[in-house]
């Protein structure tokens, strides 16, 4: 393979943002987590914890309640007082309605799945109708002093817990009046609190109520005699969160200091059956305040204000000892925030609020395997792009030439272009975009920078020919009639005939820049694609796939190529399957066409289809990377 | 280890056996009765523990047995082939073989294989088996050929067939499922080696297959049961397991049997110009077990079933019992006492195995040894055979002599059997104590205390602990309860008998000897620029020791036993033991000897701390470790007792701070290594965080 000049770049100093909520859903094994700016993100727990989905975020929609009802409809609320819901299909807002009580700091849907209720800084419970595509307001419980932290259904649906300051309720739902008030002990290792906040409430079938609260406590309450049945003091800082089993055997607990605690509800001995409520396992693999956690029929999952999502399977839920029984950790996106011109050495990243563009050093010395060289010319920061208004960065790409820069938040597109005078770079903003390009989910300039093909989240797909200073638009493909699914990923093809588009779900679909038509589709797979490119001379499309598998597809010939036959028939190495990190880029050496250049979060490999048995193995030399 | 016993030849009768020796040693489905085939007419049934024949039957003239007589495990009846096609089959009651059944088959037959528990098989030359109930209801039904024409069976063993066509080939039949896979030989770089000798094996997944080169090598291969793909020629590798086993131009033939997964037997001469021998090897240590000369010469063919040898020893049939125990390690090389300190002197305490393999092996004139043995035979008998009459005086003359020759392989059996035999006179008659030549023969080296049981007892009960200390310091074996037995005798012995003994000093040096007032005072100076208690401000508990700290000097300073006595406890303290066996034994030594020993241990850590380096003068002291360790099995065993004793009382509070004061140290030395570890942090991310850089990579 021979020596490469690596430049290790460590200056993209991308941190992820806190997670506020997780919330899972067993019918389709995913997962959704919702991030302190306001980001939207779901993963598909079957398709190796891919990261599948994501909604941008947006300044003045700190999300603080999150969850699926009515199926697979998915709703956020948050201190901006609204109810979203989201198009899981589209990957936008579908909706937002205030819910007219001040911030909401609660949420959960009814056992049935046809209701939402809010719990909101005024101290109101409001009940939700969810009709078909829309939420409607039905009615308020009786009103409570101070703000409802946590909702809890009675597994029956005729029942409500809401955990306050320094007190539970219980509701009943028909007449909406408070039943008991349980007040929450404001002791605190023999110190009185000010405030006892009650984190989380969870409401079982047989009536008892678990409540966690600031004072480090975990308690049962019997809620038909609202009295205290048992209190375990288990941190000496606040129990954030808590998560019950479906089963109702077992639950989990997310306290500041970092740690979650495993419940179990054991036999008091073995063969009786009285059981109790015991303390099990702790885990500690948090740093900071854990803020969520959930509770799937494997695993415990968590996530705080440390960034990590961490999935932790339950050993003996655990049928087979696969892999998928291994702790996950997953800090960054499972998508790309660089993009890169060959030409001038510029690297593009992008931040949630900002981007940021760099020119890499350069160095005159050579040496040997494993030197660092001296540097000639530092990397330079060039420039530093505010984006306009509250809303995230979706996307953004810079054009091979450099002269170009594009970007997308939910509501508008940008397109820049950079003009270089020495050592002097000039932004000049194209006015006037179209109404069609009003945001992208993926964008992607042609080899030679004369095209800009955008992804819309109308799942349609647009060309736009570049000029000197302004643009044409020359075609939009529409999306198959029926579907509104949106595309995700973009690859092009050197030589700028062929263009693949991929979606959450669907196979991958490539288009004949030339002719303006689609050419063909790639036969759809079980696992959503994480990567795609394709290769120049004989335009090959290589993709990646959430398992690990790597396929390659002769676009002239519309079928896999041998090596991508002979691979799937021999199977990858389980070392490379048993990866945990999507591929995230693909790439080819412009050299050595039978290399295959393929990176994720922590590593970056080279597969060599010249040795098919042995690019099965795991690639030896990785690099760091981010 | 494994052993060869007496043989014996089966038949008074001449075998009508060839150059090519028998035809077949064959199990018979009775136990200890054997079916001999020789390789011209005659099939002989034995019977091996009467050592006589039961029965004989042969062909007529004219016809001669191609394939040795098996016995049909199912029906017990016999089967033999005579002139490759026709198959008899018979059963004890029979008298003549040509009035049996009879079968002419379509084919020509290699063998007929047969185990308990199923239908024999029958294999054809051309390679194809069928299964004998198959075959007899259709005798002329055609047979296939699987092996080429050019491929001769040269071997076979269970359900493995070697053929021989430029290279060698396996071809491996699972019965049930009627696989035939072909394995290729790979022999490596040696061309001309020739294949003499096959034995296979069979585990759970790997036919092991081990073959004797004519080199004298033994090689394995392992074949897979299971074949992944049975349609291909795989090929496979093997690998050397033991090195010139054999001469390689033996005369006759040579022969290999795996006898257990860790031994073999190997027929075949050791040296070109030698007898041949049948010996037994340990292939996982690679050790010679035992040989056995016959000197008549073998037709290079041996069988074994149960626990017998069978071979052609000139024109009889001979049978060796063999045993072989399971082998380990410690079996194979005896216990090694744990010693690593600088001046020992490293003496071999296991059986030098080079020695009795150069005999094999041609390293020494292998005449010379042989004279030397019987040399020492002889000498060895006459001995024994003086201990039982002669006076203390001649038996240490005559001894004398007898080591002085040169040691020979078994020299430490021969030396073993002599001790055995002094100590029965030594038993026998009180007043007989040889104790010089007993003394004489510690000091070879070679004795440990399994091969002379009885000497430590005899010395405990005549209270020579010059005998004890010696063989404290040179047997590798010694049992914790007599270990615990001589440390009793040590701790209670009087000082004025000791005085009388003589003892050996060298692990004691001039440390322990000095009560005297004078040097005591320099002492006194120096300890205090080493750890001392009385600083140890740590503590208030003792308030007796801070009211006499005069006193307190004196006791650490002076060695609580007189010289000899620290001898004899420090050879104690270098025997090799371990906790669990000798903890109860130590329950049994009386308070105030465990409270003296305790003292002179602690006297000995204090010594210890007094340098840099933790370790006690002399020649051979004993270490730190084996101080503290005692010290802990000590405390162990007898804390209760100890604790209330007011004379230990002391003694336990200096421990106590002792122990104090290290746990202070260490939790000093972690909070040290914190910081430490942060530094270094540092210090690596100064060396490689650099925001940016460009490094050269080779990717593979």
């Amino acid at each position: 393979m021979g020596e490469f000049k690596v430049h290790r770049v460590r200056f993209f100093n991308y941190v992820p943002s806190g997670i506020r909520c997780v919330a899972y859903n067993n019918q389709s094994n995913r997962l959704a987590v919702s991030r302190t700016d306001g980001t939207v993100e779901i993963y598909n727990l079957s398709a190796n914890y891919f990261q599948e989905k994501f909604f941008p975020g947006h300044e003045s929609r700190a999300t603080e309640a999150l969850c699926w009802a009515a199926g697979q409809r998915l709703f956020s609320a948050g201190l901006n007082g609204e109810i979203i819901e989201y198009d899981l299909q589209a990957l936008n807002v579908k909706y937002a309605m205030d819910a007219f009580g001040g911030p909401i700091w609660s949420m959960t849907a009814s056992p049935s799945g046809s209701q939402l209720l809010v719990g909101c800084e005024d101290g109101s419970v409001k009940l939700f109708q969810i009709t078909p595509d829309k939420i409607q307001f039905e009615r308020n419980f009786d009103r409570q002093k101070s703000r409802i932290l946590s909702l809890s259904w009675h597994p029956s649906g005729t029942h409500i817990a809401a955990g306050s300051i320094d007190y539970i309720s219980v509701f009943d739902v028909k007449s909406g009046s408070t039943i008991h008030k349980m007040i929450v002990d404001r002791q605190y290792m023999g110190v009185s609190k000010r405030k006892c906040i009650v984190w989380g409430v969870a409401f079982l079938s047989d009536g008892t109520v678990i409540s966690v609260d600031s004072a480090g406590k975990v308690q049962f309450w019997d809620s038909a005699t609202g009295t205290l049945v048992k209190s375990h003091l288990i941190a000496n800082a606040d129990v954030q969160s808590i998560a019950v089993a479906d089963q109702e055997d077992s639950f989990v607990v997310g306290t500041a200091e970092g740690t979650i605690f495993h419940f179990q509800l054991l036999p008091v001995t073995s063969n009786s059956n009285e059981k109790q409520w015991v303390r099990t396992k702790p885990f500690q693999h948090h740093t900071h305040d854990v803020r969520t956690v959930a509770h799937s029929p494997t695993a415990l999952i968590s996530g705080g204000t440390d960034t990590h999502l961490v999935i932790r399977p339950l050993m003996e839920k655990v049928e087979v000892k696969n892999y998928d029984a291994a702790l996950r950790k997953i800090t960054f996106p499972h998508r790309r925030l660089i993009s890169c011109s060959k030409k001038r050495q510029l690297l593009l990243f992008q931040f949630t609020h900002h981007l940021e563009l760099w020119r890499l050093g350069s160095t005159v010395a050579t040496g040997k395997n494993g030197d660092t060289l001296p540097l000639s010319k530092n990397a330079d920061h060039l420039l530093h792009l505010k984006t306009k208004g509250p809303e995230n960065i979706i996307c953004s790409s810079i054009s091979p030439c450099g002269n170009w820069i594009a970007y997308s938040t939910a509501s508008r597109f940008f397109l820049c272009r950079l003009n270089y005078e020495h050592d002097n770079i000039s932004l000049k903003r194209v006015s006037k975009m179209p109404a069609f390009l009003r945001s992208a989910l993926q964008i992607l300039f042609s080899e030679d920078s004369t095209k800009l093909f955008v992804a819309s989240n109308q799942g349609s797909l647009h060309i736009v020919q570049l000029l000197e200073g302004s643009f044409k638009h020359l075609h939009a493909f529409q999306p198959l009639s029926g579907t509104v699914e949106a595309m995700c990923l973009l690859a092009v093809s050197p030589d700028g005939s062929w263009l693949a588009a991929s979606g959450t779900s669907a196979g991958v679909r490539v288009y004949n820049v030339k002719q303006l038509k689609l050419h063909c589709t790639v036969p759809a797979y079980n696992f959503p694609v994480t990567a795609l490119a394709i290769a120049p001379d004989t335009n090959n499309l290589v993709i990646a796939h959430s398992d690990q598998q790597v396929f390659e597809y002769s676009i002239p010939d519309k079928q896999y190529t041998e090596w991508s036959r002979t691979v799937q028939k021999q199977g990858f190495h389980h070392l490379w399957l048993q990866r945990d990190t999507p591929i995230t880029h693909i790439s080819f050496h412009p050299k050595r066409p039978m290399h295959i250049l393929l990176h994720d979060a922590y590593m970056f490999c080279i597969i060599d289809k010249s040795l098919v048995s042995s690019s099965l193995l795991p690639p030896e030399s990785s690099l760091e990377s981010l | 280890m494994a052993a060869l016993e007496e043989e014996f030849t089966l038949s008074s009768v001449v075998l009508g056996a060839g150059p090519d020796g028998l035809l077949g040693v064959e199990h018979s489905d009775k136990t200890d009765q054997f079916l001999v085939t020789d390789s011209g007419r005659t099939v002989i049934l034995y019977k091996l523990s009467d050592q006589k024949t039961l029965g004989s039957w042969s062909v007529k003239q004219g016809q001669i047995i191609t394939c040795p007589a098996v016995c049909n495990f199912q029906t017990g009846e016999y089967i033999v082939v005579h002139d490759n096609k026709v198959l008899r089959i018979w059963n004890s009651e029979d008298v003549n073989l040509d009035k049996v059944f009879k079968a002419t088959l379509s084919a020509e037959v290699y063998r007929i294989h047969s185990i308990q528990g199923t239908e024999p098989l029958v294999l054809f030359k051309e390679g194809a088996v069928r299964g004998l109930e198959a075959l007899l209801a259709e005798p002329q039904q055609k047979i296939e050929t699987v092996i080429s024409n050019e491929e001769v069976i040269k071997m076979y063993c269970m359900f493995l067939i070697i053929f021989f066509h430029g290279n060698y080939f396996a071809y491996v039949q699972t019965f049930h499922s009627r696989v035939l896979s072909k394995y290729t030989l790979l022999l490596g770089q040696e061309e001309k080696v020739v294949i003499q000798s096959f034995t296979a094996s069979v585990d759970r997944k790997f036919i092991s297959l081990m073959s004797l080169s004519s080199d004298g090598c033994i090689h394995e291969t392992l074949i897979p049961i299971r074949p992944t793909d049975p349609e291909k020629n795989q090929r496979v590798v093997r690998s050397l397991l033991l090195k010139a086993v054999v001469s390689g131009n033996a005369r006759n033939g040579v022969a290999l049997t795996v006898l257990d997964q860790d031994h073999v037997a190997v027929l075949g001469s050791p040296l070109p110009a030698s007898k041949e021998c049948i010996s037994i090897w340990n292939i996982k240590f690679q050790t010679l077990q035992i040989s056995k000369e016959l000197p008549q010469g073998t037709s290079g063919q041996l069988w074994y079933y149960g626990e017998n040898l069978f071979m052609l020893h000139g024109k009889f049939l001979t049978v060796i019992p063999y045993k072989c125990e399971v082998s380990s390690l410690a079996g194979a090389l005896g216990k090694l006492k744990h010693s690593q300190d600088p001046g020992t002197h490293v003496t071999p305490h296991f059986v030098n195995w080079e020695t009795s393999q150069g005999c094999g092996l041609g390293c020494q004139n292998s005449e010379q040894s042989r004279r030397i043995v019987s040399l020492v035979i002889e000498i060895e008998i006459s001995l024994i055979l003086l201990f039982q009459k002669d006076s203390e005086k001649h038996i240490e003359v005559e001894l004398r002599k007898f080591l002085a020759m040169k040691q020979t392989p078994d020299f430490h059996a021969i030396i073993g059997d002599i001790v055995t035999g002094l100590l029965e006179r030594c038993k026998a008659e009180p007043s007989f104590c040889p104790r010089n030549c007993l003394i004489q023969l510690i000091q070879t080296h070679v004795l440990s205390y399994s091969l002379c049981p009885g000497l430590m007892e005899v010395a405990l009960q005549k209270t020579d602990v010059q005998l004890l200390q010696l063989c404290l310091q040179q047997f590798p074996d010694i049992p914790e309860s007599v270990t615990c037995a001589c440390l009793k005798l040590f701790l209670s012995i009087g000082d004025d008998c000791l005085q009388e003994t003589d003892v050996n000093m060298e692990s004691v040096s001039d440390y322990s000897g000095t009560a005297q007032d004078e040097k005591m005072e320099e002492q006194t100076k120096i300890l205090q620029n080493g750890f001392n208690p009385k600083e140890d401000n740590c503590s208030n508990c003792d308030q007796e020791l801070n009211e006499k700290p005069q006193d307190t000097t004196k006791e650490t300073i002076s060695c609580p036993v007189i010289p000899k006595r620290a001898a004899l406890l420090n050879a104690i303290l270098h025997s090799a033991y371990s906790e669990t066996f000798l903890l109860p034994h130590l329950k049994d030594i009386p308070a105030q000897h465990i409270t003296l020993f305790l003292q002179y241990l602690y006297f000995l850590y204090l010594k210890c701390s007094e340098n840099a380096t933790m370790t006690l003068p002399g020649i051979h002291p004993p270490t730190l470790n084996q101080i503290m360790d005692w010290i802990c099995l000590l405390l162990d065993a007898n804390f209760t007792v100890v604790v209330m004793i007011p004379e230990a009382k002391r003694l336990l509070i200096n421990l106590y701070k002792f122990v104090k004061s290290q746990i202070s140290v260490y939790s000093e030395l972690n909070k040290i290594e914190v910081s430490f570890r942060e530094l270094q942090k540092l210090n690596q991310e100064k060396n490689n965080r650099g925001l940016y850089s460009i490094e050269v990579l080779e990717l593979f």
